[in-house]
């Protein structure tokens, strides 16, 4: 009885599949553009981002020019094992983590801040001027914004030290000292994408159904409370989203800005994984060496962003898979 | 119970208080953006040794544009704005082309194969060959040292075909496709004349996103160009802002008295200024859109 069940729905498993089989056909068939289309930039894709996975393979061997990616001798992990024994090793490892830790600590609660607090201005021309500037930033090129850094922070002419200077304070090289590099790195980082970040928190605040606040309101509630209570729950699933990103691309923190940064001074500091994959890789021309320090830290950011992920989910239900 | 009943509920001295706190913050906020800004559109426009001793804060001292004359007669700059103006507009159509190709069919819920494509894209995002392999692919392919270089290795970003997609999901009505078919008209039809003129603003976006990548990036120039010709604005900027290597003899018809030194800070302000316009130009007209970009790319992570 039971196995004549089990049989019969084996069969309409199998007819149905093959229904499905020939309605994909007819699909392709018919819209044959759509695939023509999608196909052209999938060859992008394939080409500048798979390939590259591909060619990771460099960092098991000893890639040479002339005999190619195929023909070099396959060397193991002779690369992992010579960085990690390298003395820059754990410095490298050190600053990126503490520059991202520092940038997340710093970075991430700001935008939150200023959401919450415009949140609670009305609509307005101070709103709107508030919006507008903080978001300019974002626009300035990263060449632009370590140059102002630079002129602002220069020793002699900098505004800066001339302000210092009505203090009578002596005036600092900021950029050449070690210890201040992350502090500089971090708060410009703040000054500049803090208007930006803001607007998807503003996104998810303007979606708040209004009855709530009115309810709190009736109840005798403060403005602090209905930000406790109301506003910072409807954010919660933004936020983690964008907690889990950005601790999944923790150890791929920016080249650009880092690389214009360094000066031989700081370079004790400044150092991280991104440039120096850069130095040791285009520079020095190591390419299987500088592919496998790379692949380390892709590979760690990937674990990073499945444990972080895994996390989220059991502690707050939101994830991104 | 002495105080009155009232229809609305009055805010507290508590909530007041809270209210001129939010106030005195964002205003502090918004100062500590301004006015660097406006510090150095001051500086550059104010005489050199002014700037060089200190005396500008928030306005011109001694109105002077020695700076602005500098830059435009250097004709690195000049070539490296024509340059980055090439990228910028050429880039910008191959992206949003490439984009909506790959988007749109991605956004139709009946394409067979839509998941495995979905799962290729989002692969990139978790997982990336690194640095050198990226470089030798675009070596292998003959574009090192031309503007190819700077065109098709980031021709398609995955991020903005999911925003892309996601819009074209919630805004174009499946009926309409439905209708579309039963008059018998392609794909390629419907995107050119239903698609396309309902999605202006996530076109906007879209271009408005790339272009200012396009515009700002010198990552890619740095690893991929050497020859000085075809460099962007932004090389062209670090190797006078950051290196600090400014040839003195680029700078013509300018008064030699001038401390060298002192035009040289001053050309580093007027070219920040200079640089930074025709992004900050654009910008106001596209704030909304560009909100709204955000938006769409929030609603569906």
């Amino acid at each position: 009885m039971a196995m004549g069940k089990a049989i019969e729905r084996k069969d309409t498993n199998v007819a149905l599949r093959q229904q499905k089989r020939k309605r994909n056909k007819r699909f392709m068939k018919k819209h044959w553009q759509l695939y023509l289309l999608l196909s052209i930039p999938l060859a992008f894709i394939i080409t500048f981002k798979y390939i590259p996975m591909f060619g990771t393979v460099i960092a098991f061997k000893d890639y040479n020019v002339i005999k190619g990616m195929w023909g070099s001798e396959w060397v193991g992990f002779d690369h992992f094992i010579q960085f990690f024994n390298l003395p820059i090793f754990w410095t490298i490892i050190k600053n990126t983590l503490g520059l991202s830790l520092y940038g997340l600590a710093v970075g991430f609660p700001a935008p939150i801040l200023l959401a919450l607090a415009l949140n609670e201005v009305r609509q307005g021309l101070f709103k709107r001027s508030v919006q507008m500037v903080t978001y300019a930033p974002y626009f300035i090129s990263t060449v632009i914004m370590v140059s102002i850094l630079i002129v602002a922070l220069s020793p002699n002419t900098g505004i800066v030290n001339h302000f210092l200077g009505i203090f009578g304070l002596d005036p600092r090289n900021f950029m050449g000292e070690p210890a201040l590099f992350k502090t500089i790195y971090v708060l410009s980082d703040v000054w500049q994408t803090t208007g930006y970040g803001a607007i998807i928190y503003l996104a998810a605040l303007a979606g708040v159904n209004p009855e709530l606040y009115e309810a709190a309101k009736i109840d005798g509630a403060s403005r602090f409370q209905k930000i406790i209570n109301i506003d910072l729950p409807s954010i919660l699933p933004v936020t983690v989203i964008l907690l889990i990103l950005n601790i999944g691309n923790m150890m791929a923190i920016g080249f650009e800005k880092i690389y214009l940064m360094q000066n031989p001074l700081n370079v004790p500091t400044s150092e991280v994984i991104s440039t120096y994959v850069y130095k040791v890789g285009l520079i020095e021309s190591n390419f299987s060496f500088s592919t496998a320090v790379g692949l380390f830290n892709s590979i760690i950011n990937l674990i990073l962003l499945v444990v972080v992920n895994h996390v989220a989910k059991r502690v707050s239900n939101n994830s991104l898979w | 119970m002495a105080k009155q009943k009232q229809n609305t509920i009055r805010e507290s001295y508590g909530d007041r208080l809270f209210l001129a706190g939010v106030y005195l913050f964002l205003f502090i906020v918004l100062l500590v953006i301004l006015l660097p800004l406006l510090n150095i559109i001051s500086s550059s426009l104010s005489h050199p040794s002014a700037v060089v001793s200190g005396e500008v804060w928030l306005w011109p001292v001694d109105f002077s544009i020695a700076g602005y004359q500098a830059v435009f007669d250097n004709p690195n700059i000049i070539i490296g704005f024509r340059n980055s103006l090439f990228y910028t507009v050429v880039g910008t159509f191959i992206n949003v082309v490439l984009t909506i190709m790959l988007a749109y069919p991605l956004s139709r819920k009946t394409l067979y194969g839509r998941g495995l494509v979905m799962a290729i894209l989002v692969f990139t995002m978790l997982f990336d060959g690194g640095l050198i392999p990226y470089y030798l692919v675009v070596k292998s392919l003959g574009l090192l040292n031309t503007p190819w270089a700077m065109l098709l290795p980031g021709a398609v970003a995955v991020f903005q075909v999911i925003i892309a997609r996601t819009f074209f999901q919630t805004t174009i009505p499946d009926d309409l496709y439905e209708a579309a078919e039963i008059d018998g008209c392609s794909d390629l039809r419907f995107i050119t004349s239903v698609v396309l003129p309902l999605s202006k603003p996530i076109i906007a976006v879209m271009a408005l996103m790339y272009a200012v990548g396009h515009w700002n990036t010198y990552f890619q120039a740095l690893i991929f160009l050497r020859d000085p010709d075809l460099f962007p604005l932004q090389i062209i900027l670090r190797e006078i802002l950051v290196l600090n290597s400014v040839d003195p003899t680029m700078m013509s018809n300018v008064d030699q008295a001038l401390a060298l030194a002192g035009l040289r800070e001053q050309l580093k302000y007027a070219l920040i200024v200079v640089a930074s316009v025709p992004v900050l130009l654009i910008y106001p007209f596209v704030q909304k859109h560009f909100t709204k970009g955000v938006m769409i790319g929030s609603l569906k992570s």
